[in-house]
């Protein structure tokens, strides 16, 4: 299901305890590892950009002119205050690559026939120990996703809201995304456009990209 | 009688050195580990009030249960409105707020990369306000240690120790890595004016001091601040004021429905430090009690040791007629003298160590190293009134109650018995 390139633009609602933002960025996405994302709203992130080449995370600030690496406990915190973190980013896409999967039990989910796949993760150190993944059993897309601890504490859950058809391959078009040891209502996921295998330049996946 | 007993004290030295030696030296203890742990306590409320919690302090309710964690998106807002009422209400008490931030600092190399990083824990407060009080609460001036005071906004001090962790120098560019207080990542670069030591271990570690309009604009606080710090114009802590402007302004200002709605508390009730210093109170008594019976212990002994010493003298006073209670009463007497001028000589010594600790402190920088507390590393004695007689206390009762015990022993002489004794 994975194409080797994906064009997208997006638009991210965080639901905070005090009020909601909404952010745009038009993401750039090479294989399973590499990665950029420009965000375009509002004023105060337009022109910030993440790389992602491999293992490695990088963010530029236009303000001041500086491309910062993000490592080591920074990966854990939230991305721009969305539930998200960026070790999530980090991960790869491909949950096969991490995870040992079996088909507990199968369930109807909006209406839809899923299967229901308990994943264990391969290696220890992963930021989510194991999930339960609600899959539609004709269109082969997530709709439900639960991501646990290693105690067994549910930390994630991830719920497609609305689906859409894009080059003959079904993707997410809306999603909440929930970090549940934050207090707040999620974060709102909505691809706005999407393009599969299309061209994109080397040079675009590099550092200097960045501060152009 | 007083003179005639006082110069018996003074001719016969064993009757008199030996007591007077332990109430000096019980006296000077107590006077000076009296001052030593009032020196402690009023350095800790002082580094807990001037680096924390104010001496009464204003969070939002939803900031108030989490403040340990500095949850900036919780912060209050509108800040100068509230400031205004604070300083109109309650003029007795200067009101400055500040905001609190952890972060990266971030130094670059020539082509804008990295060249060394570290964690900090930030603090914005007025620093280029001429009306501000926070220069003067932080001793910042007299903590510079290189450089110079921030003189324009994106200047910022740094630990001294961080500095050179980060071998960056004053005058050169670090950038702050933070979080708005939307959760954004916020990356702005500051001009490091110059480096700080503030004597106190958990600060001289990570520090970073920013202005608060720089702050506010980085994690896009605009008329935001953690928290709105009272301190008292005499800068020492009065509980019941204290409390009584507290239960005035939540009366007014505070909404259990609306977390986000200003709550006040007042140092004692903040950072857990009612049951810390209750604590050290306490100690503090059963140290100094611990004293007054271990003294007595001891003096009872040099007493019961002084009467079997005594015990030929006692019995000839006794053998020509002197009356029991005379006795009794004139050795009470002695004692209260040794008592008095133990007292008068250990309190005066116990004084000038306590002065000496008060000038000078001791440093127990390298034992706080990893400290968390906001506590100064060099730990001072204090010298009130009451350490002038505080010594007299243990010193006067030890003398008088070992007297008293051991005295007794005089009214069991059998008088016909002492002739007997005499000639053996």
């Amino acid at each position: 299901m994975f194409s080797e390139n994906k064009i997208s633009v997006s638009r991210m609602i965080i639901h905070g305890r005090r009020e909601s933002r909404t952010l745009e960025a038009k993401s750039w996405q090479r294989g399973t590892s590499d990665s950029f994302t420009e965000y375009l709203a509002p004023a105060r992130e337009k022109g910030t950009k993440m790389l992602k080449l491999g293992g490695q995370l990088w963010t530029y600030s236009p303000s001041t002119d500086r491309t910062i690496m993000i490592s080591g406990h920074m990966l854990r915190q939230s991305v721009m205050g969305s539930d998200l973190s960026y070790e999530d980013m980090m991960e790869d896409p491909h949950l096969p690559n991490l995870y040992s999967a079996n088909v507990s039990s199968e369930e109807t989910l909006n209406g839809r026939d899923c299967w229901i796949l308990d994943l264990t993760a391969k290696k220890e150190d992963i930021a989510y120990h194991s999930r339960k993944v609600w899959v539609d059993k004709s269109r082969y897309v997530i709709l439900k996703e639960n991501l646990y601890a290693k105690t067994g504490k549910l930390l994630k859950t991830l719920e497609v809201r609305e689906v859409m058809r894009v080059q003959n391959r079904w993707a997410a078009k809306s999603a909440l995304y929930k970090d549940v040891l934050k207090q707040g209502e999620g974060t709102e996921f909505f691809v706005d456009s999407i393009a599969f295998d299309t061209n994109i330049p080397d040079h675009l996946l590099s550092k200097a990209a960045l501060r152009r | 009688m007083i003179q005639f007993l006082l110069k018996g004290l003074l001719r016969d030295h064993s009757r008199s050195l030996f007591p007077l030696l332990i109430v000096a030296t019980g006296a000077m203890l107590t006077v000076f580990l009296h001052a030593y742990m009032n020196g402690f306590i009023t350095i800790t409320i002082q580094s807990t009030a001037h680096y924390t919690t104010g001496h009464v302090r204003v969070m939002t309710d939803a900031y108030a249960k989490e403040a340990g964690q500095v949850p900036n998106d919780l912060a209050l807002l509108r800040i100068d409105t509230l400031l205004g009422e604070l300083r109109q209400r309650f003029p007795d008490i200067l009101w400055t707020p500040r905001i609190k931030f952890g972060g990266l600092l971030d130094i670059p190399d020539e082509q804008g990369e990295t060249r060394a990083q570290a964690p900090v824990f930030g603090m914005a407060l007025r620093l280029l306000s001429s009306d501000s009080p926070e220069s003067r609460i932080l001793n910042i001036q007299n903590s510079v240690v290189k450089g110079r005071l921030p003189q324009k906004r994106g200047e910022i001090l740094i630990a001294d120790d961080l500095a050179e962790k980060l071998a960056v120098r004053a005058g050169e560019t670090g950038t702050l890595i933070s979080s708005t207080m939307n959760g954004s990542m916020a990356v702005v670069n500051f001009t490091i004016a110059g480096t700080v030591r503030f004597g106190i271990a958990a600060m001289d570690r990570g520090t970073v001091i920013a202005d608060l309009a720089d702050i506010q604009q980085t994690l896009d606080m605009e008329q935001g601040a953690g928290e709105i710090l009272g301190f008292f114009q005499d800068d020492l802590y009065h509980e019941d004021r204290a409390n009584m402007v507290t239960s005035e302004f939540n009366f007014r200002y505070n909404n259990p429905r609306d977390e986000f709605s200003p709550i006040m508390g007042t140092l004692r009730t903040q950072s857990g430090l009612a049951d810390y210093l209750d604590l050290v109170d306490a100690y503090s008594s059963i140290i100094i009690g611990i004293f007054v019976i271990a003294m007595s212990i001891v003096l009872w002994n040099t007493g019961l040791t002084g009467s079997l010493r005594r015990y030929g003298e006692i019995g000839v006073r006794l053998a020509i007629g002197e009356d029991k209670g005379h006795v009794y009463r004139s050795m009470m007497a002695e004692s209260l003298m040794i008592g008095f001028a133990g007292s008068f000589l250990g309190t005066a010594i116990g004084l000038a160590i306590a002065y000496y600790l008060q000038v000078h402190g001791i440093d127990f920088g390298s034992m706080l190293r990893g400290s968390t507390m906001m506590m100064s590393n060099v730990i001072r004695a204090q010298i009130t009134p009451f350490s002038f007689v505080i010594g007299f206390v243990p010193g006067m009762l030890a003398t008088f109650l070992g007297t008293a015990i051991s005295g007794i022993g005089i009214y069991r002489r059998q008088t016909s018995q002492l002739f007997k004794e005499l000639e053996a």
